[in-house]
């Protein structure tokens, strides 16, 4: 749950990208850290194994500017990808106000994808959370790879392996170029921050 | 429990508490956080410098973790965390499920009567949700 301070007039979200592991939620906050160096006032912070590895989360604060007199705090997370850390995700996800689940469009790991995603529906069960009713955007990300040669799920594939029943907003992208990952930002900080005014009316 | 939106008179009121028990005791800085990494509310000496988004979101994250490990050997909750340095020391206690008081002090002040106080404090925030 977001959390508004009235006094200081601050709202702070917390969004979490999530999704099997190596697909590249780290470098999303990588490409946003190094992007947006003028409106990140600290330093991403990661809890990573010696082998570059998510341990527990990357953080990312920054802030977004006012909205009607509010400041906005996002805070940005990555959970571990790995399965055996699933212990770890569940913790990252609480209190959670918006996700981006990051698919890897790589054709081999189609069956990964969607563990992942089944896995995150049950996670945030645990929380009486809803995967329908949270702000979701969908990224499918390495379509660079195509150009190398390397396999890749067409989007529509992609889209009735996922996004078939829950029909968010999706981009295909690519972090580590950094394509569509502002846009996909953008689109997750809208929806939650449009979660976030309607329960509050 | 009010939780979510705490209003201005309430803020007003931790404050307060914070400042009167543990800032003038000497505390470097007290936060409150709640369990998903939220700040309620920080207070400083005024000369502290931390970054306390980062700090607030990896306190949230250690104390689940230990949360996580009471359960393993059969806790209901290890409901207080003290990590020390050699000049500057943490000390996290559980206000209730969702609330977290982080004291960070030096080593002039001493653990017990840091306790003491945090004790104090803990118990006037819980009467003061309580009132709401």
């Amino acid at each position: 749950m977001s959390f508004i301070n009235l006094k200081d007039k601050v709202v702070q979200v917390k969004i979490v990208y999530y999704g099997p592991g190596r697909c590249g939620k780290t470098t999303n906050l990588e490409y946003i850290n190094k992007t947006y160096r003028n409106q990140i006032v600290s330093e991403m912070v990661s809890l990573k194994t010696h082998g570059d590895r998510t341990l527990f989360f990357d953080f990312l604060p920054f802030d977004m500017g006012k909205i009607k007199g509010y400041d906005i705090k996002i805070q940005l997370y990555t959970v571990p990808g790995q399965v055996k850390y699933n212990a770890t995700r569940k913790l990252v996800l609480r209190g959670v106000d918006g996700i981006v689940f990051v698919a890897d469009a790589m054709a081999k790991q189609r069956e990964k994808n969607i563990r992942s995603l089944n896995q995150l529906h049950e996670n945030l069960l645990s929380y009486k959370e809803s995967i329908f009713k949270i702000p979701l955007v969908m990224q499918y990300n390495k379509v660079d790879l195509k150009e190398h040669g390397i396999p890749i799920l067409p989007t529509e594939v992609l889209q009735k392996d996922l996004n078939s029943r829950l029909k968010v907003p999706y981009f295909e992208a690519s972090a580590i170029t950094g394509y569509n990952v502002a846009a996909t930002l953008k689109k997750i900080i809208s929806s939650t921050v449009i979660s976030i005014q309607k329960k509050l009316l | 429990m009010n939780y979510g939106i705490v209003s201005q008179e309430q803020l007003e009121q931790i404050d307060t508490i914070l400042t009167d028990k543990l800032i003038k005791l000497g505390v470097d800085c007290v936060i409150i956080i709640d369990m998903a990494g939220n700040i309620i509310t920080a207070k400083d000496n005024g000369e502290s410098k931390y970054d306390v988004y980062s700090f607030a979101a990896l306190a949230a994250g250690n104390f689940a973790t230990v949360d996580a490990m009471a359960k393993l050997v059969g806790e209901q909750e290890f409901s207080l965390l003290f990590h020390k340095g050699q000049e500057s020391n943490i000390h996290f206690s559980k206000i209730d499920d969702e609330l977290l008081l982080i004291s960070m002090f030096g080593k002039d002040i001493s653990l017990g009567f840091l306790r003491l106080n945090v004790v104090d404090v803990i118990e006037k925030i819980r009467q003061l949700w309580k009132r709401k």
